[in-house]
């Protein structure tokens, strides 16, 4: 048998003789035992040395048992502190009266002592098991509220991450309607320094913090690789990578990210494990962004494809997309919103213009009070007029004017280096050391992938551009591009930097390429101003706009670039910052 | 003159067991106890105080079923009753006056046998 730890049991009745026995069975069981004469006395003795147990009496003078209890449970608060009621009396009434003001129990005359010590100890079973549950009441009450203030940190961070790039971009609109504190859905958008920008939707599966903790790193690849130029293929490469590597089995990141290239006016779509998203043309008609993937952080890398659509857009179409949740929300009828509601609507519109805001009252209407079991996010991005980023990447730049502005560099790729490396985010980085050419990014980067995509494409794959003329052939030019680029052997392509200062405010940088290829008739190049609009031919009237001399040496492999700059003065460049404020 | 039917010897002896050295305080504190209720007893019917009657009664009552004295107990029941009847009389108390005067004779004989 376990020995029951000894309680201070407070006992309050008028009669001596009973009073007696009672103390005396008490205390040979082992208790401490406090004495009352009447209710007052026991109100009085419970306030000074807090029984852990009342016996109390039901008629006793100056104050009854029942009185004395509702006092003694008012002082005990929150506590358990059980009262057994000492009574003779035998009707219902006055027994069922003494659990009413908060008796526990009942102990009858003759009092036998077996019964009063299985009842004390019952008591204080139950005693023990309400403090238990108390004090894990108390641990989860102020767990939660740790836990509710970590995440109030938490989502403050990841909204800085989350949200620093351009989703209040003119041509950006969405909706976003987080389910809990963290959202499942991220939504990122960031100006790329070529012109033109990123958006990524991606829907963990999920919420909360395994969702969030997903969030983070595919925010800082989206944001830090988009800034320093890595295409919309090698963000999502390593997106995958990070997110493969770092989720559990069974979490993953439905996706869908666009590269908007406003200057061509193209749209570059990869959608893996989204709902379909949706290219609304100016004239009424519409096509399908259909999911062609599996989600990011399902495929180790060696077997992601990071292939994307390409589609001409022009100013004024739009990419819609949206997370499953806008597809699978219910409205009060356990009806679900589903595609056809989605369809229905860019169908019936007069305007590209008018779905997104149809659809997202559509939504609202449809969801009412329902709550949402998952979230809803929804995106529209719209092709615009190069000038709509003008303001975007001047933002980024004119921090500093310190720096490297006298310098040389040299650096060259062999053999299967070429096949894996992309070199022009590295060149970039290391020019934009230079004070004040940040503002001009989007050209350097531009020059030095049409460069380094000739030195590589053509200098040493032998690719034909004119594949290139046609959408069709663009698929056929990048097959036919990984197939030879599997078998290159005993190549290379130097790149040479120089950068020399002119002054304090501008500068000529001088990017010279040579690669190990058989070279090509530049001389048609050299002469003749070509159709700027014209995709193929080396991106070659691309480059002759941006940069003060283009110039060919040898057998056509090796070119040298000059890019002339100078800062925009004081005054036109606060006109387009304040411009950016409103 | 039949003992046990007035004495519950059994719980006698329990209780003695439980109380050890306090029994003969015990039953010194029921005898006085009781002694002082018989006369509240008294003056109530004398005020005809239905309530203090009534009262009075119940606690003899209590008392005298823990210490085993039934029948005692059994007529402070019938004088409780009376009382909260609001019908008190003489015969009550005498009823009871006459019980405790046995039961306080078998009790000291008890103690002086065990």
């Amino acid at each position: 048998m376990s020995v029951e730890p000894a309680l201070t049991i407070l006992i309050a009745e008028d009669n001596n003789s009973d009073r007696l026995i009672l103390q005396t069975i008490v205390r040979k069981q082992g208790h401490r035992v406090i004495t009352a004469r009447d209710g007052m006395e026991a109100v009085e003795q419970f306030r000074l040395q807090r029984p852990q147990l009342v016996l109390l009496d039901v008629l006793m003078p100056r104050m009854d048992g029942m009185e004395a209890a509702r006092h003694i449970k008012a002082m005990a608060g929150e506590e358990l502190v059980p009262i057994i009621f000492l009574t003779s009396l035998s009707d219902a009434e006055s027994l069922a009266e003494c659990l009413a003001v908060g008796g526990d129990d009942f102990l009858s005359k003759p009092y036998n002592r077996v019964i009063l010590q299985a009842k004390i100890n019952a008591f204080n079973r139950m005693r023990d098991m309400h403090q238990t549950l108390q004090r894990q009441r108390d641990h989860i009450r102020e767990r939660n509220r740790q836990l509710l203030h970590e995440h109030e940190l938490a989502r403050r961070v990841f909204d800085n991450i989350a949200h620093q790039g351009c989703l209040n971009a003119d041509n950006i609109r969405h909706i976003i309607s987080p389910m809990s504190i963290f959202n499942g859905d991220v939504l990122f958008a960031s100006p790329k320094p070529s012109g033109g920008m990123h958006v990524f939707l991606g829907d963990f599966t999920g919420h909360g913090l395994p969702a969030a903790i997903g969030a983070m790193p595919a925010a800082e690849i989206f944001y830090g690789m988009t800034s320093k130029g890595f295409t919309i293929a090698e963000i999502l490469r390593e997106m995958n990578r990070k997110l493969q590597g770092i989720l559990p089995k069974g979490l993953f990141c439905c996706g869908a990210m666009l590269d908007l290239n406003l200057h061509t006016g193209h749209v570059e779509v990869w959608n893996g494990g989204l709902p379909d998203g949706y290219l609304l043309r100016n004239n009424g008609q519409w096509e399908k962004l259909r999911s062609r993937h599996l989600p990011l952080g399902v495929l180790p890398p060696e077997r992601f494809s990071a292939a994307c659509e390409r589609y001409e857009a022009a100013v004024g179409e739009r990419v819609l997309f949206c997370s499953d949740g806008i597809l699978e929300s219910y409205n009060a009828r356990g009806e679900m919103f589903g595609e056809e509601r989605f369809t229905t609507i860019i169908e019936s519109s007069d305007s590209a213009e008018q779905v997104f805001d149809r659809l997202a009252a559509a939504i609202d209407d449809f969801s009412g009070d329902v709550d949402s079991e998952d979230d809803l996010t929804l995106v529209e991005v719209t092709m615009a007029r190069e000038e709509l980023l003008d303001d975007l990447s001047r933002r980024l730049g004119s921090s500093v004017l310190t720096g490297p502005s006298s310098w040389r560099c040299h650096y060259a790729l062999r053999d299967n280096t070429l096949a894996q490396f992309n070199p022009v985010p590295l060149l970039l980085h290391i020019c934009m050391d230079v004070p004040g050419l940040r503002l001009f990014s989007g050209q350097i980067f531009t020059i030095l992938t049409e460069l380094f995509n000739n030195a590589l494409d053509h200098g040493i794959l032998q690719l034909p551009s004119s594949l290139k003329d046609s959408p069709r052939g663009f698929t056929r030019y990048y097959n036919e591009r990984e197939k030879r680029l599997k078998t290159v052997v005993g190549h290379s392509v130097s790149i040479t930097l120089d950068h020399q200062a002119d002054g304090h405010s501008g500068g000529r940088l001088l990017i010279t390429v040579e690669d190990s290829g058989r070279g090509f008739d530049y001389s048609a190049f050299d002469t003749v101003n070509l159709d700027h609009n014209q995709l193929a031919g080396r991106g070659i009237g691309l480059l002759q706009q941006l940069c003060h001399g283009l110039h060919w040496y040898g057998n056509g492999n090796r070119v040298e670039a000059e890019f002339r700059w100078a800062l925009p003065t004081a005054s036109s460049a606060s006109i387009g910052s304040e411009s950016k404020d409103e | 003159m039949n003992e046990i039917s007035h004495l519950d010897h059994e719980a006698l002896s329990e209780l003695q067991e439980v109380m050890e050295d306090e029994f003969e305080i015990l039953i010194s504190t029921f005898l006085q106890d009781s002694s002082e209720r018989i006369q509240h007893l008294h003056q109530a019917l004398e005020s005809e105080a239905a309530d203090d009657f009534s009262k009075a009664a119940h606690s003899l009552k209590g008392s005298s079923i823990n210490i085993g004295a039934t029948v005692l107990g059994e007529r402070c029941k019938v004088a409780e009753n009376a009382g909260r009847a609001g019908q008190l009389s003489p015969d009550q108390v005498v009823a009871i006056e006459e019980e405790f005067t046995l039961v306080e004779a078998q009790l000291k004989a008890y103690l002086k046998h065990h």
